[in-house]
């Protein structure tokens, strides 16, 4: 078997590399794929190589494409390029029935199961066993699903409703559907993100098992010590693209990390100077059982702060916490020195803070409105004479803000859903600007927006840090973050785990703060 | 898997909670017969011919029958998660081309009328389904635009015109009135589908996938369910039995003028409602739904011999749905907390 490590930080040679080969043919192969959403290429070259009877690890930051990836393993996408072989075999799959046909089970983060149906049913709906009359089987069904769970070692009432099932017997049950198909192939995709140390271990009790019977596993995790206690083999991906498979006895945590965020980053993403004033926002021991814990934080005039960590480190929460929108147990919320009131987004808003949330499409726009109203929305009760509202108002009051931003469209009365992904986000900024905010929180400012759209939006932020505004940046992307924030928050699990200035920060030292778990197996 | 396991496996016992469950289901149903035996008495009580009579055991049986069919395709409809509300303006159009096809056709055999109407009714469903399944617009509206449209060939159709008893042959007439031993023909046909519908529903795995659907639509798209394929079944099966409906009433009515069947939708949505079918989908069984339309039509008789005025039937109808929603509500919340610390316990 080949075992160096093979690692690539010029892009040319990742295009034209692949996982070590290795003698026997492997169950599942994925070279060179490529996938794209209009101008946004999720997936430039994507290269994965599964064994049977080895669980396989696969990691890499938010966006790397790894999802993407098990997304067309799964028959949810289909390639544009590439090659996907099983079991030597070339594969082309239009449907998640064709994957599962073919023996390949992908078990989600948050499985999907019939609230309203048993456990039993969950587990064969579809391809119950049945008579010759089709009359289903039931004592047959339930035998099946009692020796599964034995052999999986779990104890699971077959005959209960699946509503109410803990996300771990979720999974289980996930689990025990797949064994039952016999699939060839398991992926999980971050299974341990809602699990508890118990759960956890019996997880990999059940991943261990399913190994020993000759099984490929695939298990995308962002907790290391998880990944070192459990797979054999792990596949770094970056920027949408293999960079490189290495046994995991020969790899150390700071490889990984290494391999993971190795780019150059500072030239993409210039934040101009600007004078740091007082501070705007001041947050105080913010806390929301089981959610985030004892979250403290300022942000300043002037200033940028970047909000890192992983996807469900709890960022987004905190940040509608502060806006007003989430419940929160205990702490503080100050905007210039005046106490916030809690679940009151109406007083946060005219005390100048502003919410850019991660989802425009779900919560900042109304995609069947127009541009003109999408922007004057929050600041409606300002624009209206004697209460009545026109049209005239608002397309007065959008013009500027359409203009300022650069949205391009070619009239306001366009509808918002038609825009394109940066252009919407401009129409969701423009509707927070509008407001004359002197705090913005903005959550993914650019996620699924193309790389031209992408600098404008940056230097946007920039420019409103210039004017004195205060700036909390959630971001996934830690080019962003390192590029745009004169401070870095780094959270993990609901707590800040560490602050670094713009000076200090590195690609390593936050991703080594984002992920770093040291007590997830506590 | 195999079923070479080498040791037995130990049969996991069915927990309280799960047991509990079970018998909350069954006593859903049980609970709205008794609610109609209670119906049922006190009018006899009240005026005993209500029950011992034999026009009153005739009537307490054969008033329901048909709204027993249009209930049960309303809640094959509604466990997918979606609505039918067409259903009435389906049996209207049925039951005008029934007249018509003895008017026009002389001697046509009162089976190729059946087998006619209920071909007919399945097509109109089609229609239905096929604009729910493929345009993905909300069955609420697609049943709501066909409600109208459907009516409206009716009265287009119909004009001042009308099917008469005279019209119709005698041997199908008394299929309306005439009864088997002490039950009314139009009740046996009503049973049978109910026996054969319910039993689909319960132990096919085409009938379990209605539920699947309904629980949770995206789902089984996830687990690979032919949806689109089972919701034109749906629609077609309740605009089929709506179309069953139609000669059964034609039947029975012996007149059909253009507003046949008008406003039934609602009491099929009713019924199944008070029956314990969900709104929201995925819960309840045709067994419910057939009783809730029972209880129905049989409270609108017995309120007036109990000496409740006039205005007040369509209210007690009204409490009666409202009732059986909380009803329900109550029972998933607690039941979804008894579930939760079922699951805590272990």
């Amino acid at each position: 078997m080949n075992r160096f490590i093979q690692i690539h930080l010029d892009e040319e040679a990742i295009v034209q590399t692949d996982p070590p080969q290795t003698p026997a043919p492997p169950m599942l192969e994925l070279s060179r794929v490529v996938k794209s959403f209009g101008p946004v290429v999720a997936l430039r070259s994507g290269s994965l190589r599964l064994q049977s009877g080895s669980i396989h690890a696969l990691v890499g930051e938010n966006g790397a494409g790894k999802s993407t990836l098990v997304k067309i393993v799964a028959g949810l996408y289909r390639r544009d390029a590439g090659e996907f072989r099983l079991r030597g075999e070339e594969v082309d799959f239009t449907s998640t029935a064709q994957s599962k046909a073919a023996g390949i089970a992908v078990i989600y983060q948050e499985p999907t199961l019939f609230p309203d149906l048993t456990v039993t049913e969950n587990i064969f709906m579809g391809r119950q066993p049945v008579n010759r009359f089709g009359r289903i089987d039931r004592k047959a069904m339930r035998r099946e699903a009692e020796e599964l769970f034995q052999r999986l070692g779990v104890r699971i009432d077959p005959d209960r409703p699946a509503e109410g099932l803990s996300i771990a017997d979720q999974q289980v049950i996930e689990i025990a559907k797949a064994v039952s198909l016999d699939a060839r192939v398991l992926i999980m995709d971050e299974p341990t993100a809602a699990l508890s140390g118990v759960e956890v271990d019996r997880l990999f009790a059940v991943a261990r098992s399913l190994r020993d019977e000759g099984r490929a596993l695939l298990f995308i995790s962002h907790r290391f010590d998880e990944i070192f206690a459990l797979c054999d083999t792990v596949t770094v991906m970056r920027d949408g693209a293999y960079v490189a498979t290495t046994p995991i006895a020969e790899t150390t945590v700071d490889e990984m990390v290494r391999q993971m965020v190795g780019r150059d980053v500072t030239e993409l993403f210039p934040k101009t100077p600007a004078e740091i004033g007082e501070p705007l926002l001041e947050v105080e021991g913010l806390t929301r059982a089981g959610v985030f814990h004892d979250i403290s934080f300022s942000v300043r005039a002037g200033e940028i702060v970047g909000l890192a960590g992983l996807v469900g480190a709890g960022r987004s929460e905190v940040a509608r916490a502060v806006f007003g929108v989430d419940p929160y147990e205990s702490g503080s919320v100050r905007i210039g020195g005046k106490g916030l009131p809690k679940r009151r987004p109406d007083a946060a808003i005219r005390e100048g803070l502003a919410l850019v949330p991660e989802d425009r499409r779900k919560q900042g726009l109304v995609l069947e409105s127009s541009v003109s109203r999408n922007v004057s929305l929050v600041i409606r009760g300002q624009l209206a004479k004697a209460g009545i509202i026109t049209n005239g108002f608002e397309n007065r009051a959008a013009k500027v803000w359409a203009s300022r931003l650069e949205v391009k469209t070619n009239a306001l009365s366009t509808i918002a859903g038609t825009l394109s992904g940066g252009n919407q986000q401009k129409v969701v900024l423009g509707k927070w600007l509008a407001t004359e905010p002197t705090v913005l929180i903005i959550d993914e400012p650019t996620r699924g927006i193309d790389v031209g759209t992408k600098a404008e939006v940056h230097r946007l932020l920039s420019e409103l840090a210039g004017r004195g505004m205060g700036i909390l940046m959630i971001s996934s992307e830690l080019p962003e973050v390192l590029g745009m924030a004169d401070r870095v928050l780094v959270m993990r699990e609901g707590r800040i785990t560490a602050e670094i200035d713009r000076a200090d920060a590195t690609s390593e030292n936050v991703m080594f703060a984002a992920t770093h778990a040291t007590g997830a197996h506590s | 898997m195999t079923s070479s396991a080498p040791a037995p496996a130990p049969v996991i016992e069915k927990t309280a909670v799960t047991k509990r469950l079970q018998a909350v289901g069954a006593a859903r149903e049980f609970g709205i017969l008794l609610a109609l035996v209670i119906v049922v008495v006190a009018a006899t009580v009240a005026n005993p011919n209500f029950l011992f009579s034999a026009d009153g055991w005739r009537d307490l049986l054969l008033t329901p029958s048909i709204l027993v069919l249009v209930a049960i395709g309303q809640a094959i409809v509604l466990i997918t998660r979606n609505v039918d509300l067409s259903v009435g303006s389906i049996l209207g159009l049925s039951a005008y081309l029934t007249g018509r096809l003895f008017i026009d056709i002389p001697g046509i055999p009162i089976l190729a009328v059946f087998v006619a109407a209920v071909v007919f009714g399945g097509l109109l469903g089609l229609v239905n389904g096929a604009l729910v399944a493929f345009a993905k617009v909300p069955a609420m509206v697609i049943t709501l635009g066909t409600l109208y449209a459907y009516r409206g060939i009716n009265v287009l159709w119909t004009g001042s015109d009308r099917v008469n008893a005279s019209d119709l042959p005698k041997d199908f007439l008394a299929l309306g009135t005439g009864q088997i031993l002490w039950i009314p023909i139009l009740t046996v046909i009503a049973l049978v589908v109910l026996v054969i519908v319910g039993w689909i529903m319960k132990n096919t795995r085409g009938g379990r996938e209605f539920y699947a659907i309904g629980s949770d639509p995206s789902a089984a798209e996830l687990y690979g369910l032919r949806v689109t394929r089972r919701l034109l079944i749906a629609f077609v099966s309740s605009g089929a039995l709506a179309g069953l409906a139609g000669v059964l009433y034609t039947a029975r009515y012996g007149t059909v003028n253009s507003q046949a069947g008008s406003g039934w939708e609602l009491d099929a949505v009713g019924a199944a409602v008070i029956g314990g079918v969900a709104i929201t989908g995925g819960v309840g069984s045709v067994w419910g739904a057939a009783i809730g339309a029972v209880l129905l039509l049989t409270i609108n008789r017995a309120l007036p011999i109990l000496g409740i005025p006039d205005f007040w039937q369509r209210a007690v109808v009204g409490v009666l749905i409202i009732g059986a929603i909380v009803l329900d509500r109550v029972l998933a919340v607690r039941q979804k907390r008894k579930l939760i610390a079922a699951r805590e316990d272990d």
